[in-house]
């Protein structure tokens, strides 16, 4: 299979790889895929007081397109909006790093894992104001 | 003792750029095709340049070839996996088909169809009237070659298929003896599938293709792999496949050289066949440039081709295939010639490396053999 | 120029030994004849090739060379057996299949292909460690069983089969016994004269020899008769229509010769290889190798590296040429039929890489591997959530992930 330049510089040097301390109330987590699909993300952002996402963390099992969608994605998240970063899509990501059609599902799953994050954040946002 | 090689309609010299071509592949670029790495990526890459080279002689789209292990095979797949997904009707061959068409046809008498035989004339031209009669009655499938690989005669094969699709048939040509000889043109000749092989065109044995009408829906021979978008399951021949790639680039680049050589060297030798009498078979239809198919009355062929041989000069005394019956050529028959003369017919096919002087030499022992088997016969009367 | 990966794939297809190369050339330039042309010395020249190298295909396997026909490949004789034996006692034996659910793509889909005729088929499932339960192969015998079709040694994990085991429960029930063998010719001992098999499948690409050409063994005692798969000028006694290939029947022959000869010595030297590789896997935590070790041809190593990907693997470890599943099926994302067969997890026969090892593989090939292995799964383990929530103690089997 051929992999982008694109692709395969995100694979060889992922950017923010690693974690953020999940219990940490500005820091949201998102887990999504399954290892019965050969794909798992998890993907932690924190966001500041104004809503800003100061830092974003990946770790992902799958294959080398998993692996840049996510890598991409914590760079693009940093200084965006947590609505900001819910809009984007997965369309984007997959023309960015140029996936071809059997690895568009990464790039779906690396929105997902944004949408999943955002959710998370703004659940702990909620019970922190109604608590 | 000479040594010339008058039967390239069985088999060709492998062309030195095929071989150089084709050599990087049995050695260090040995990849399985299928595979991610490297080794494989190369192999695809090098197979999907074939396809395209394929492609292009033949006047076809890359993704309508389908790579077979030969010509046989990919008639076979043709016939059987075009009929095996249609309902119970007549499958139409023409009576001059190769056996690898015909037999595969019959076989599917199995399934409930009935294989009939399209008549051709004495010049060894289908009978379209005939065909259209036929017609009369539902067909899947109508196949006919677009040249005979015996007398050398070019079917008018766009006709047939006008004909086949007025009546909803499908229609399949053995091009594997025209390629490389005329130009063949898949979207002209209007047919859903055609085969060409590589080892009648300078490239190796071992390569074979399907060109397919991409809407066609068609059952797989070989299952497995799924390779050849499942078509054609199988490791891929890399080499030889890499091999007709360039053959069929260099057959169809060269085919006016190829043709004014060869039509030199046939009419020097039927000039001179027509001295000693010779009946040509085919003469008046219109034919490929390379083959000559002859006969002499009251002269058995097998001797003659025996004491050819001797002389060095390698001809063929029917096709190759069916050399190991002595019955007298079925094409022959079935243009009205009579059984005696049939069976003593011996074929001339040129190619690029024949001389005039070994035609000249050609005739020479020609004579000299009829003499003597002339005087024998005599002897023996 | 890139340098080459070091080849460790030679499951998937072998180079040329440069032996077999020299012998084939000459009928590619010089003896060009089509072996079917009796008329020249062209034809004959190509005949008593094919001949020559019908025998030593033969000698290799402790067969008779006239049961011996050629095709293009394992691929072509698996269809040719399978399709040919059931449809030709259809009629007299009946019309049900066994085969094994980690056969090749080849044999499966061809007893699939039967299926829709109006056959019936079991797919017997092997035990964990690849190996079929003879028992469980017993009882799947049925009183309208014609045809069996189990492979000698599987392509993805190695394991030999006990065909002499399971070929004596079919003579003895009447049941035409089918060998898929391209994996096994070279690695293990095969003795037709004395083994319980109808038909058996070769390949000349996977034994160093070139690709396109194959053969079918067809049992001359008892008798096996096949129905024809390919017809034209009635080739090979009628069984396989279609000009044979000269040069590559004359590259099996000499393969085969090659094989016979060498082999002994060669696996030996393989087996030393096969061990070291192993050892150096092993001493990186969580690899799981997949199938039995003792009945298993030297050559292959299969481990599944847990909590990594297959594919970013792969991606990972350009510097050598390995497969994750088999070959024929790389361009699908589906986890290895074989594995998921012998009841691994999803996860595990994603992670799975086979290591296959042959004639041109050395000891520093061998240790590169081993330290690059060692290299790269540490990396993708950094970035492996999998990996994170093991090492917290976390039991991932029990975690419900969102379908997706």
């Amino acid at each position: 299979m051929a992999y982008s330049d694109k692709v395969l510089d995100h694979y060889e040097n992922p950017r923010n790889v690693g974690s953020l301390d999940k219990n940490d109330p500005n820091v949201g987590t998102g887990m999504v895929g399954a290892p019965a699909c050969g794909d798992v993300m998890k993907l932690m952002i924190k966001v500041n007081d104004a809503g800003i996402i100061e830092d974003a963390k990946f770790k992902t099992y799958g294959c080398g397109s998993a692996i840049a969608s996510s890598s991409l994605v914590t760079e693009w998240l940093k200084g965006k909006t947590v609505d900001e970063a819910y809009a984007i899509k997965n369309s984007a990501i997959a023309e960015e790093l140029a996936l071809p059609p059997v690895k568009i599902h990464c790039s779906v799953l690396a929105e997902d894992a944004i949408k999943a994050a955002v959710a998370d954040i703004k659940a702990k946002q909620l019970t922190k104001a109604t608590a | 003792m000479a040594n010339a090689y008058f039967d390239h309609n069985s088999s060709t010299a492998l062309r030195t750029e095929v071989l150089e071509a084709m050599l990087p592949f049995m050695a260090s670029q040995h990849g399985n095709a299928t595979s991610r790495h490297s080794f494989g990526r190369t192999a695809r890459a090098a197979v999907e340049h074939a396809r395209e080279q394929v492609a292009n002689a033949v006047g076809a789209y890359a993704n309508q070839i389908v790579f077979t292990a030969s010509g046989t095979e990919a008639n076979n797949f043709a016939i059987r996996g075009i009929c095996s997904n249609l309902e119970a009707a007549q499958i139409l061959t023409s009576a001059i088909e190769h056996p690898c068409v015909s037999r595969p046809a019959l076989a599917m008498e199995a399934s409930g169809m009935h294989a009939k035989n399209i008549y051709v004339d004495s010049d060894c031209n289908i009978n379209l009237a005939h065909l259209q009669k036929l017609l009369l009655t539902p067909t899947n499938l109508v196949s006919a070659m677009l040249v005979n690989n015996e007398t050398g005669v070019i079917q008018d094969v766009a006709k047939v298929a006008e004909l086949a699709r007025e009546h909803k048939a499908y229609v399949h040509t053995d091009a594997v003896q025209a390629l490389g000889k005329i130009p063949v043109d898949f979207f002209a000749l209007g047919v859903h599938a055609m085969t060409v092989s590589s080892h009648k065109i300078g490239g190796p044995l071992g390569a074979g293709a399907l060109v397919l009408d991409k809407r066609i829906d068609i059952q797989p021979l070989l299952y497995g792999g799924g390779q050849e978008r499942g078509l054609r399951s199988g490791t891929e021949n890399v080499a030889a496949i890499v091999g007709f790639g360039v053959a069929c680039d260099l057959a169809t680049k060269n085919l006016s050289a190829y043709d004014v050589h060869t039509a030199n060297l046939r009419d020097h030798l039927e000039v001179g066949l027509a001295k000693l009498n010779a009946v040509i078979f085919g003469y008046n239809g219109l034919r490929v440039a390379n083959t000559s198919f002859f006969s002499f009355k009251n002269i058995e062929g097998e001797t003659l081709v025996t004491a050819l041989d001797k002389a060095g000069f390698a001809v063929a005394s029917g096709s190759a295939c069916s050399s190991d019956s002595t019955d007298p050529s079925h094409v022959l028959l079935a243009m009205g010639v009579p059984e005696d003369l049939a069976r003593g017919a011996v074929r001339v096919s040129f190619g690029l490396s024949n001389t005039v002087q070994e035609v000249e030499h050609f005739l020479l022992v020609l004579k000299q053999e009829l003499t003597r088997l002339r005087n024998l016969t005599a002897i023996a009367a | 120029m890139e340098r080459q990966p070091i080849y460790l794939d030679y499951s998937a297809t072998t180079p040329v030994d440069i032996r077999v190369a020299e012998k084939m050339i000459p009928y590619l330039t010089e003896h060009y004849g089509n072996p079917a042309s009796r008329s020249h010395p062209y034809g004959w020249t190509a005949e008593k090739a094919v001949e020559n190298a019908r025998e030593e295909v033969a000698k290799l396997v402790g067969a008779d060379p006239r049961e011996i026909v050629w095709t293009s490949g394992a691929t072509e004789s698996n269809n040719l057996a399978i399709k040919g034996a059931a449809n030709f006692y259809a009629s007299t034996k009946g019309k049900h299949i066994i085969t094994i659910a980690t056969e090749h793509k080849a044999v499966i889909d061809a007893v699939r292909e039967l299926e829709r005729q109006g056959f019936t088929a079991t797919y017997l499932e092997p035990e964990a460690d690849g190996l079929v339960d003879l028992a469980k192969f017993k009882a799947a015998i049925q009183p309208d069983t014609v045809l069996a079709s189990v492979m000698l040694v599987n392509n993805e994990i190695g394991v030999i089969q006990d065909i002499e085991a399971i070929g004596n429960m079919c003579r003895e029930a009447g049941v035409i016994f089918h060998v898929d063998a391209a994996q096994a010719t070279g690695k293990v001992k095969i003795d037709l004269a004395n083994l319980p098999v109808d038909l058996m499948s070769f390949s000349a690409h996977k034994t160093y020899g070139p690709k396109g050409i194959g053969a079918l063994y067809v049992c001359r005692k008892p008798r096996i008769r096949i129905e024809a798969q390919m017809h034209g000028g009635g080739h090979e006694r009628g069984m396989r229509s279609g000009t044979l290939a000269t040069h590559q029947i004359v590259g099996m022959g000499e393969a085969f010769r090659i094989a016979r000869e060498e082999m002994a010595s060669e696996n030996e030297r393989i087996r030393m290889l096969r061990d070291r590789l192993l050892t150096g896997l092993q001493g990186i935590e969580e690899t799981y190798v997949n199938g039995d070790l003792s009945h298993r041809i030297p050559h292959n190593l299969n481990i599944s590296f847990n909590y990594v990907e297959g594919e970013s693997l792969i991606m990972a470890v350009k510097g050598i040429a390995v497969s994750s599943g088999s070959a024929c099926t790389s361009a699908s994302l589906e986890p290895s039929y074989v594995l998921r067969a012998l009841g691994r997890s999803d996860e595990l026969a994603h992670s799975s890489i086979r290591f296959s090892i042959g004639r041109f593989t050395t000891i520093a090939d061998v240790d590169y591997t081993v330290e690059l292995m060692k290299s790269k799964i540490e990396k993708l383990r950094e970035l492996s959530p999998l990996w994170e929530m093991f090492k917290d103690g976390v039991d991932i089997s029990k975690v419900e992930w969102a379908a997706h």
